[in-house]
């Protein structure tokens, strides 16, 4: 599978992403720089990862979702491919209007960093397909801005869907219904809070992160 | 006469910190008057926190070379091998001041300022510590404090994106006035392709890079260098502020840049700005250098040479690059949106000519700026020697559960859970253990690798006034300890030396007594001194800090399937102790919690037990024998057995017998112990091993059940040791929530 991680000024995660990335691929992805205007040839999968694109300043994600690369991202969406976006890429993602909702300050206002538990919803996405029967898993969280929401009507037709992916075990943050994961109609762009790149070691935050890139690959 | 130029009187040189002589050989080196420019650069360079003048002649007695030791002190950090050609830099430094007055930028600014120091050398950052002291936990202003400096520390490292993987914060009235924010970095580089201030040669020209030059931070180097009194939050402009955005984008850019073959030398702005990056690099080259001012990058509007020279703006660096490679840094500082100008050049006169609007405004030797700046050999004296306390000195408690419940659930010992859960400790996928893991020392993969760099801070204030030379071989054999019992090599400390006022010969006596201890353990444990920072003047109104030499030790993990945590006791493990108990009570955490007093001897280091205990449990943890593994130190083999009850969630039955009174067995602080878990097969081995190495090894108890016990009484229940231990600081915190500004 041939993937891409989107390098915005301030994401932290990308070399994360890119590892986990080739690790369970076998084939390292192209990192792509925020002022190109097109995915390279032939990408399949894409990632946003985490950071702080611009700093979050004026809103998380919200500069980085008018950045030069996003018009090939909208339509490398459209085209059905999968793209990912984890963290402050799950910010991107709702600030394009890639995915529905908002991500608020937490709830207690504080950062917080934790390996979380979390709760596969839906294990028949592609991004969750290798969960098999597996429900809980413990992958860790760090973020401010996690807090997620959007307005009754949208929570009763995603989680009528089958839109809500993840849910937190202990909800960290204040999310409507313990939201962590949405994933948009098509079933193809998912966004999540938690950092399942950071849990693909027994060494570094267990392993449970990694059926998340083995279902990707699974669909390719 | 005093000479003075025109403008400039005494009360001006006074202002600028330079006492009557120090301006007279400024008159002398110069063979004029100063002009404003000139003093003010001076006035920085001969500062406390420049010059290190009054510690300088003490900083010599640290050993700083050894066969690991790449580069010692006297750079931006200090390197070490780790081999496989691969080098870990790393350093400590205070940002005290500053973060009293104004807690979120003084602590953003203070991990902003360190991580520079570590990628300025070509070293990409792979963890942060935090090395806290606050006042009284009730004191009016601490939990403002605490709040602003976990959310600065946080809100600059977060962003980064560079773990904070470790750390300590204590409590106690000494630091009232004066609160200690000493921030670590550790970083990876190729081991042939680090990067130096020195190298540079004339005929090459300067680069500015990073941010725009502003107004903040005049003055921050002089700030740093003086006692505090009722007016100190008048200095908060003094204060920098941090863009941790751009901090992002300057270790980006600059790695970009240390990957071509274009620099010659570099150095980041940090105290004292534009003054001491320029000099530093020109005196160690032993070269001049001209900077025209109009060329650098600007943030206000009619900024004078003086304010520019004297700005501490933050996430700036500069470069000297070799001839004809400008382009190079031009296109990479573009890319990432940084601002990037030629502002000078080196030249071979040895002076620095400042050019402002068509004129010549500094015109001055470089040598005496660096070379001759004053170097005072301060009197003092040490404190009189305290007599050492013994168990049998301290009435007995009636209940030791009760005892150890009040001693884990002081301000020190609590859980920081609240803190460390507000730093990203996992970015970067290297984190193996760090503040929430039960490991004596944070440890971080060497990326790609089974190998793992430990990392830990330590130093034990109240011993160091007790004593200052034994509390600072203390300090230095505790940050030792902290790696062995992770399963490292240790290899090389840090030091950060945060003192009070050190024209008081009694405090520079504490400095004095401190640094020799601190040699004297860094020689005989073959951990020399790679780096480090002096921040005196830490007192206000005349009360100074207690004696606080914080060290920032650095091992490494050959192999990280063969280390060891206090986390893994299993139900049926003998629990052993290595070393011998004799109930030394003195300046123990027992005396000032439960007695309410700190008197008494330091505990006495001997470093050859210390160095036997500490090698034969290292060979214990590579041996694979060990479920669980912690070092004894505040709080006695008591705490050290709760921290691994509470970690392992099994409880410790645990017996004692002999003359010891059970308060000292329990609570003693005697030196260069560790707490061993081992199934029954694999302790039978540890002790016949230590029988045969005369390593002092005893049976001190069995895990099992949900208590803590001694002798089948004395019962502490886990779930309520747990709860209390975890409640303290967020119930403190919560008492008045305080939002971070």
């Amino acid at each position: 599978m041939k993937s891409a991680v989107i390098v915005f000024p301030g994401s932290n995660c990308d070399r994360d992403a890119h590892d986990a990335i080739e690790r369970v691929t076998g084939r390292a992805p192209d990192m792509v720089w925020h002022q190109d205007t097109a995915l390279p040839e032939g990408t399949e999968f894409v990632m946003i990862p985490g950071g702080f694109s611009y700093g979050d300043y004026l809103r998380c994600g919200s500069m980085a979702s008018r950045s030069n690369i996003m018009p090939a991202i909208i339509s490398h969406a459209a085209s059905g491919a999968p793209i990912l976006g984890v963290c402050n890429g799950f910010q991107i993602l709702t600030e394009s209007q890639l995915l529905p909702g908002a991500l608020m300050r937490n709830a207690g206002l504080h950062f917080i960093c934790e390996k979380s538990p979390l709760i596969v919803e839906n294990g028949n996405t592609r991004f969750t397909s290798a969960y098999a029967e597996r429900r809980d898993l413990i992958i860790p969280i760090a973020h401010h801005d996690g807090n997620y929401n959007a307005d009754e009507n949208t929570l009763d037709r995603i989680e009528g869907n089958g839109q809500i992916v993840f849910r937190y075990g202990r909800n960290p943050n204040g999310s409507a219904r313990d939201i962590a994961g949405v994933i948009n109609e098509n079933g193809n762009v998912m966004g999540m809070m938690p950092h399942p790149e950071r849990a693909i070691d027994a060494k570094h935050g267990g392993t449970d992160g990694l059926a998340l890139f083995e279902s990707l690959l699974g669909r390719a | 006469m005093t000479q003075y130029a025109d403008g400039i009187t005494a009360e001006i040189v006074k202002e600028h910190g330079l006492s009557e002589d120090e301006y007279a050989i400024i008159l002398d080196r110069m063979g004029r008057a100063p002009n404003m420019n000139e003093l003010g650069i001076f006035s920085v360079m001969w500062s406390e926190h420049c010059s290190y003048k009054s510690s300088r002649i003490h900083l010599g007695k640290f050993p700083t070379t050894g066969e690991k030791v790449i580069q010692g002190p006297g750079e931006n950090a200090g390197v070490i091998d780790i081999g496989d050609g691969q080098a870990c830099i790393f350093k400590m430094e205070s940002h005290n001041h500053p973060s009293y007055i104004e807690p979120y930028q003084g602590a953003a600014t203070g991990v902003g300022g360190i991580l520079r120091d570590v990628f300025t050398m070509g070293a990409r950052p792979i963890a942060a510590l935090n090395a806290l002291r606050f006042g009284a936990h009730d004191h009016p202003k601490t939990r403002q404090l605490v709040s602003g400096v976990v959310a600065g520390i946080g809100g600059y490292g977060n962003c980064v994106g560079v773990p904070t993987v470790g750390g300590e914060t204590n409590f106690h009235e000494g630091y009232d006035g004066n609160i200690l924010v000493n921030a670590m970095a550790v970083g990876l580089a190729d081991a042939d392709k680090i990067f130096y201030a020195r190298g540079a040669e004339p005929g090459q020209p300067i680069v500015y890079v990073g941010s725009k030059t502003g107004r903040d931070g005049i003055h921050g180097a002089t700030m740093a260098s003086a006692e505090f009194d009722d007016e100190s939050e008048e200095k908060r402009p003094t204060v920098q502020v941090g863009d941790p955005f751009v901090e992002k984008k300057l270790i980006e850019a600059c790695l970009e840049l240390m990957a071509t073959d274009a620099i010659a030398a570099i150095q980041d702005m940090g105290a004292a700005g534009l003054t001491s990056s320029s000099i530093e690099m020109a005196d160690k080259g032993g070269i001049g250098i001209t900077l025209d001012m109009d060329k650098v990058p600007q943030r206000e509007t009619n900024m004078t040479t003086y304010e520019m020279m004297l700005s501490e703006s933050q996430e700036r660096m500069l470069v000297i690059m070799k001839p004809g490679r400008e382009d190079v840094a031009m296109r990479i500082f573009k890319k990432w949106e940084l601002d990037v100008s030629v502002i000078g050049q080196t030249t071979d006169t040895g002076r620095m000519v400042l050019t402002h609007k068509g004129d010549v405004v500094c015109d001055m030797p470089i040598a005496p700026l660096a070379d001759d700046a004053p170097k005072y050999d301060r009197p003092h004296f040490a404190p009189e020697a305290r007599a050492q306390i013994s168990a049998n000195d301290v009435a007995k408690p009636a209940h030791m559960g009760n005892v150890l419940l009040a001693l884990m659930t002081s301000p020190n010992m609590a859980s920081k859970a609240w803190i460390w859960s507000q730093y990203d400790r996992h970015v970067m996928a290297d984190t193996t253990a760090s503040s929430e893991d039960p490991s004596d020392a944070a440890i971080v993969r060497v990326h790609g690798t089974n190998k793992g760099i430990a990392i830990t801070t330590d130093c034990t204030p109240r011993y160091c006034f007790a004593d200052p030379f034994e509390g600072g071989k203390q300090g230095v054999a505790e940050a030792w300890r902290n790696l062995t019992a992770a399963g490292a090599d240790p290899i090389a400390i840090t030091d950060c030396l945060n003192f009070g006022n050190p024209e008081r010969a009694e405090i520079m006596g504490q400095f004095v007594g401190c640094v020799e201890g601190m040699a004297e353990a860094c020689r005989a444990l073959n951990f020399p001194v790679v780096s480090g920072n002096v921040s005196l003047y830490n007192e206000t109104n005349g009360i100074a800090i207690p004696p606080t030499p914080a060290v920032g030790g650095v091992g490494l993990i050959p192999d990280l399937d063969k280390r060891a945590g206090f986390g893994g006791m299993r139900t049926g493990d003998i629990v052993l102790a290595v070393g011998d108990t004799h109930g030394v009570l003195g300046a123990s955490l027992y005396l000032r919690v439960i007695e309410e007093r700190e008197d008494g001897g330091s505990p006495p280091v001997d470093l050859g037990i210390e160095k036997a205990n500490g090698d034969f449990v290292r060979g214990q943890i590579r041996s694979g024998r060990l479920s669980a593994c912690h070092d004894m130190s505040d709080g006695g083999l008591a705490c050290a057995a709760a921290d691994m009850a509470l970690a392992s969630g099994i409880g410790i039955k645990l017996a004692h017998e002999g003359k010891l009174p059970m308060h000292g067995f329990l609570f003693g602080e005697d030196q260069a112990r560790y707490l061993l878990a081992a199934d029954k097969t694999d302790a039978i081995a540890i002790l016949q091993d230590a029988k045969a190495d005369g390593i002092p090894v005893q049976v001190v108890g069995l895990a099992g059940g949900d208590a803590i016990s001694v002798n089948g009484a004395h019962s502490l229940d886990l779930v309520k040791l747990r709860e209390a231990h975890e409640s303290w600081l967020p119930d403190l915190m919560s008492a008045n929530e305080i939002a971070a500004e």
